[in-house]
Formats: C-alpha cells, sequence, structure tokens
C-alpha cells in the first residue's frame, strides 16, 4: 500500500518506520527538515519538505496515487484541512486525522473524517490503570 | 446582526470597527492576551480571549444565537475549521472566511464554507483595475451562479468601433449590461447601439468565457 505521512514527528517519523519496515510504500512530509531526525536510520521511504495543506506539494508527495493518508502534525486545525483535501478532493480511500480536541474530533467523525483524539484515549488508559485494584501501600509504620 | 469576529489583528481590526459603526452587536474572539486588551481599551468591551476554533469557547460567546462568523486570522486551516464548526455545530446561517492561499478558494467552497475572501485576488483585482492596458477587468464574482461581472475597455484602435452590438459575435452566456461612454455617461444597450472608442462595457458573462468575450469585444 503507498501511504502519505503528513507531520514527521515522534508519533509520524515512527508510523513511517513501522509501516516500512511491513513493506509498505511510505511518503513522509514536514514543513521543518529538521523533523527528519525522527526517522529511522536506513529509512528507505521518501521525505518531502513542504506544507501538506498545499494541493501541490499533495500532489508531489503522490497523493493522486496513495492508497491511505495520515496527518499528525501538532496543528488539529492542519490536520482537518489536509484530511479533509485528501478525502474530498483526491479522494484518497483510506484517511485518518489526528485531533487532540475531543469535541473537534466528535464533529468532524459526524463529517466523515475518521479521526483519533489521544486525549481521550490517552485518559481513558491512565484512568483505567489507576482505578485497577493494585497493591495496596503499605502501612505507615505506627508513631510511637 | 450578531457578528462573531474570529482573529482581531488588522483585518480584524479595521473589520470590528466598521461593522460596530453599522449599529451590529460584535464580539470579537482573540487568543493573544495583549491584542485583546488593546480591543478591549479601543473599542469597548467586545474582545474575549480565546480560541475561535474551540467548540467551548464558541458556545460560551454564544455562536448559536450569531447571525454571521466571519473568520479573519492569518492562518487559512483555522478559518476553515473555526467556519466549519460554526456551521454544523452552531448552525450559524453565514460563515465567511479570510484566505491568504489563493488555491484554496475552491477548497473552501467544496467543504461549505458560504463565501470567501482573498486577499490575494483582491489586491490583484485592484491593480488590474489601476493598469490602463488591461482590456479586462474583474468587478465582481456572482458566485453561487458561476457568473462574473466585468468590464472591457474599447480602444480607439479596435476595429469593433462603429459596429453595432447585433454584428458582434458574443459568447452566448455573456450579456453586456451597460456602455459607459467616453463622455461618462452610462447607456443601457439595445442591439442596435453602436460601438464608440473609449466605451467601457460592463457585462455578465462565465469565467470559461472571458477570452471569447474579449476577442468579440475588441475585434482580435
Amino acid at each position: 500500500m503507498k501511504v502519505v505521512i503528513m507531520g514527521c514527528g515522534r508519533v509520524g517519523g515512527r508510523l513511517a518506520g513501522l509501516l516500512e519496515s511491513d513493506g509498505h510504500e511510505v511518503t513522509i512530509l514536514d514543513n521543518d527538515s529538521y523533523s527528519f531526525r525522527r526517522l529511522p536510520p536506513g529509512f528507505r521511504g521518501t521525505a518531502l519538505l513542504g506544507n501538506g495543506i498545499d494541493l501541490d506539494v499533495l500532489r508531489r508527495a503522490g497523493i493522486e496515487e496513495a492508497d491511505a493518508f495520515v496527518a499528525v502534525t501538532q496543528g488539529d486545525n492542519r490536520n482537518v484541512m489536509s484530511c479533509q483535501i485528501a478525502k474530498h478532493i483526491f479522494n484518497v480511500p483510506r484517511v485518518v486525522c489526528r485531533i487532540y480536541d475531543p469535541l473537534r474530533r466528535d464533529l468532524f467523525e459526524d463529517l466523515g473524517l475518521e479521526a483519533i483524539s489521544p486525549t481521550t484515549i490517552f485518559a481513558q488508559i491512565l484512568r483505567e490503570k489507576l482505578e485497577a485494584p493494585e497493591p495496596q501501600r503499605e502501612a505507615p509504620a505506627e508513631e510511637s | 446582526m450578531y457578528i462573531i469576529v474570529v482573529g482581531g489583528g488588522r483585518v480584524g481590526y479595521y473589520l470590528t470597527k466598521a461593522l460596530l459603526a453599522e449599529g451590529h452587536e460584535v464580539l470579537v474572539l482573540e487568543r493573544s492576551a495583549a491584542i485583546c486588551e488593546a480591543l478591549n481599551e479601543e473599542l469597548g468591551s467586545i474582545c474575549i480571549r480565546g480560541d475561535g476554533c474551540e467548540t467551548t469557547t464558541l458556545s460560551e460567546v454564544g455562536t448559536g444565537r450569531s447571525d454571521m462568523l466571519i473568520a479573519v486570522t492569518g492562518d487559512d486551516e483555522d478559518n476553515l475549521v473555526t467556519c466549519q464548526v460554526a456551521k454544523h455545530l452552531f448552525h450559524v446561517p453565514r460563515t465567511i472566511a479570510r484566505i491568504r492561499n489563493p488555491k484554496n478558494e475552491d477548497i473552501f467552497k467544496k467543504l461549505g464554507i458560504d463565501v470567501t475572501i482573498n486577499n490575494t485576488n483582491i489586491i490583484l483585482e485592484n491593480i488590474e483595475e489601476e493598469v490602463p492596458t488591461h482590456s479586462l477587468t474583474h468587478l465582481h464574482d456572482i458566485r453561487d451562479k458561476g457568473l462574473e461581472l466585468v468590464q472591457v475597455r474599447i480602444p480607439e484602435s479596435a476595429n469593433t468601433v462603429g459596429k453595432m452590438i447585433k454584428q458582434l459575435e458574443l459568447p452566448k452566456d455573456s450579456v453586456l449590461s451597460l456602455i459607459i461612454r467616453k463622455s461618462r455617461r452610462p447607456i443601457v444597450p439595445s442591439s442596435n447601439t453602436f460601438l464608440q472608442a473609449e466605451d467601457q462595457v460592463i457585462v455578465v458573462t462565465s469565467h470559461e468565457s472571458e477570452d471569447e468575450l474579449r476577442a468579440a469585444l475588441r475585434g482580435e
């Protein structure tokens, strides 16, 4: 599968490495070349410098033939906009969008985007961890 | 009308001032505390500090009862999302977005933003008007119909000077609406009107027919 990833942060860089080692054709976009240091050594995909909400940059990244598009920049709105472009302008079959703001995630999920809010998911994981029956704290030694 | 302006930069500031002067109820959402304070000091308490893309902020400022939301921050993606949230979550009847990258105009339209204002194109249009040799000037877009209002100048050298309108082979979708004569007198043209040198012809046309129209009117 041909995948275009927008945003080479910790998640983007890691995802690019994972997909590539699974044998997928990966192109990763970032508007700061320094971000590409996060790609694993020996990464054989394409790292492309540019703004992912620009149609020409997306075309250069091969979005017209891509099977999937993932947006994981720090900006919710940038992610939303690029995913809507991928889905509605370039008709990419699979589009996944990271949206930190849970309310915005719900809205754009309603508007047809496949959206994930790390905020919601991580808060849930933390709650489960904290509420799980854990070994009790040892009773402090009684003061005499 | 109750109008929410998102972004208190230069565009937001002058826009708000103009809207207030027209008697509208205006509320500005601005992320920067300093800009917010300056606006409130100068224009009265009209600015609230907050992110216009946050649904909670929008709900606090009563977006649900607003008649219009205008997003004029410097970032296209923020303006897009703000307008989409306003439209789909708060059912604001009219959303207007400022666009900086002209390529985004079509995208915004496809994604349901009612009106887009493209700084770059406006500047281009104004410059076009000031360049006297420019033969066709855009005056206005009639967007929902895919039509536009343009002005074509008839130079002295044009071989259509002295011809009647009905002798011209105009594109089918173009309608000559007004001719402004050298004497500054506007006339409504009929099929028997003669074109004169220095006429400025105002035409409703489509983007696709522009070249054909220019050629027909100027005999090129």
